[in-house]
């Protein structure tokens, strides 16, 4: 048991990627072989990095103990603000920098009224879900500003790689992925991280600023989101308002399928890369099998109760060991 | 005055107008196991605070080494060489020995503004050096703290504290919910420090163990220091009577 705990903290997404191979194989029976061809991989991977940019912030943040709802309203406003700055004649990397600001800033905001007044990030970023959704909706007038023509899509969201396998946004994910994953396991500021929401009081009496660590996990997670919401937003060619909507509970289950701890402490940028993947497999594989679409949710639902069913049971096993002697 | 590593003069503490502080004066000498006793609320966590930098004084003075010093911050504290070991234990269980040894005090390779890349090979191997020198026998640094016991955590942290050369280090009740066998290895732990040349302040509930492990007793009562002697020179009776 004390083997099965340990290699559950170390390697807390493991169980998904178990789940995760078994249902690539089932998808490829059940749809006689299309699942894993070339124009199917190329569908999943051309979207794969807008929900996976989103996890990959969402399950750090989680790690550092707290919880973001807003993402999926960031998704969204950032790329209409920079559509907007556009259509006022704004070049397109000032208007970048300027969208990521203002999720930088929405991240702070949501991670200092947090710290400042103690109170539930689920409460916080619950707010801002509705005010990023509302301010997105009001810059645009109501009606999807136009985008340029002379986008630099080739930086984004251009096909590459052999047989034109992926999407220049897969390049920029896999970056992201690589990226964060040292950062949380190889540097000072991950083990921050990890300790800050492993056991606060701990942490912070052993001098970390918790509550900057907190705040940049925030921000990290709201620049990621809006970052994503352009990618999604140049592929589709136009910036709907709409955009993003369920997209925090998609990556929420992201990052718990991928044994992200919702008490912190626990979980690994691979983890929430596995769930997205997860979800977006059952997404593709369930319609090339001819299931009824609509039992998407309902999978994606059920995997999301069992992994958290499966980490409180881990978690109680943990805590049995612990009152050991 | 020159064998007194930390002196407090004076110190005075209000918590939102109840004064939890009346003015301490005390000198915690260098090399000596001081045990500080008190029922709850009598001053003794507030004191430890205050050296520890989790809250500051409103009045008073704090002299380390002669100097008079502002701690403002934990880290404060553990640059003086203060460090504290906390009753619900300063570990985190979901990370390695390794990974807790070096909380906040990571060894980098490089780094720009603070953050860096983890000099892991320095860990692994620093961490064997500090908890061997505590006489605690573990198997791995890469073992989870979640993974030990509570006495084998205390004793971690005392590794922790040794391991950065603290001066003083404090312990706040660290045989709180431990059994027997695990207490008496803490007290041994505390007895350890003195022949490693560390002053060792012992917070405990327990008068037993403070007359098994220290040199001098400190009682507080109502925000004041209400004894003071050399352990030898008073008993478990005397001290109860004042509290």
């Amino acid at each position: 048991m004390k083997r099965l705990f340990k290699t559950y903290l170390e390697k807390p997404e493991l169980a998904g990627l178990i789940l995760l191979v078994l249902l690539i194989i089932l998808f490829q029976v059940r749809s006689h072989g299309v699942f894993l061809n070339a124009d199917n991989l190329r569908g999943i991977l051309g979207i794969l990095p807008e929900a996976g940019l989103v996890a990959i912030g969402v399950t750090i943040l989680m790690i550092s103990g707290e919880f973001d709802l807003s993402v999926g309203s960031v998704f969204a406003l950032m790329p209409m603000t920079m559509a907007v700055l556009m259509v006022h004649g704004a070049p397109f990397p000032l208007a970048l920098l300027a969208g990521l600001l203002v999720c930088a800033a929405i991240g702070f905001i949501n991670g200092y009224v947090t710290i400042r007044f103690a109170i539930p990030s689920f409460i916080t970023t619950l707010g801002m879900l509705f005010m990023a959704r509302s301010l997105t909706v009001v810059v645009s007038g109501g009606f999807p500003p136009l985008l340029p023509i002379d986008l630099p899509n080739w930086l984004f969201t251009s096909f590459v790689g052999p047989g034109n396998m992926f999407r220049m946004s897969f390049l920029w994910f896999a970056a992201v992925a690589v990226l964060t994953s040292l950062m949380l396991s190889r540097t000072n500021f991950g083990n921050w991280i990890k300790a800050t929401g492993g056991f606060l009081p701990a942490a912070a009496s052993m001098g970390i600023p918790t509550a900057r660590v907190k705040i940049i996990c925030f921000m990290l997670c709201s620049v990621l989101s809006g970052f994503a919401g352009m990618l999604q937003v140049l592929r589709l060619g136009s910036p709907l308002p709409s955009i993003g909507e369920g997209l925090e509970l998609q990556a929420v289950a992201a990052a718990v399928i991928g044994g992200a701890s919702l008490t912190g402490g626990i979980g690994t940028v691979m983890g929430g890369i596995i769930g997205t993947t997860l979800i977006r497999v059952i997404d593709n594989g369930l319609v090339l099998s001819h299931v009824d679409a609509n039992w998407f949710k309902f999978a994606i639902g059920f995997l999301t109760i069992f992994a958290v069913v499966a980490n409180a049971w881990m978690r109680k096993r943990a805590k049995a060991i612990k009152m050991e002697g | 005055m020159s064998d007194a590593i930390i002196s407090v003069r004076d110190l005075h503490k209000w918590y939102s107008g109840v004064h939890a502080l009346k003015g301490v004066t005390l000198d915690f000498k260098r090399g000596e196991a001081l045990g500080l006793v008190g029922d709850n609320g009598a001053g003794k966590s507030t004191l430890i605070n205050i050296l520890s930098g989790v809250h500051r004084a409103d009045q008073g003075e704090i002299n380390v080494e002669g100097r008079a010093v502002s701690i403002a911050t934990p880290r404060d504290a553990m640059d003086l060489g203060i460090e504290t070991i906390y009753q619900y234990n300063s570990m985190v269980p979901t990370m390695s020995i390794a990974r807790n040894l070096f909380i906040g005090r990571e060894p980098t390779r490089f780094s720009i503004f603070g953050v860096g890349i983890l000099d892991q090979k320095k860990m692994a191997e620093e961490s064997i050096r500090a908890i061997a020198s505590v006489d605690l026998h573990l198997r791995s640094p890469e073992a989870l703290v979640g993974e030990l016991s509570g006495g084998q955590r205390q004793g971690v942290a005392i590794a922790r504290a040794m391991h950065f050369k603290s001066k003083v280090m404090i312990l706040d009740e660290p045989t709180n919910h431990l059994s027997v066998k695990e207490t008496n290895k803490v007290i041994g732990f505390v007895r350890g420090l003195k022949e490693q040349g560390v002053t060792g302040v012992f917070i405990s509930h327990n008068m037993h163990h403070v007359f098994d492990c220290c040199d001098r007793v400190v009682a507080m009562a109502r925000g004041e220091v209400v004894l003071d002697k050399r352990v030898a020179d008073t008993s478990i009776d005397e001290v109860h009577s004042l509290l």
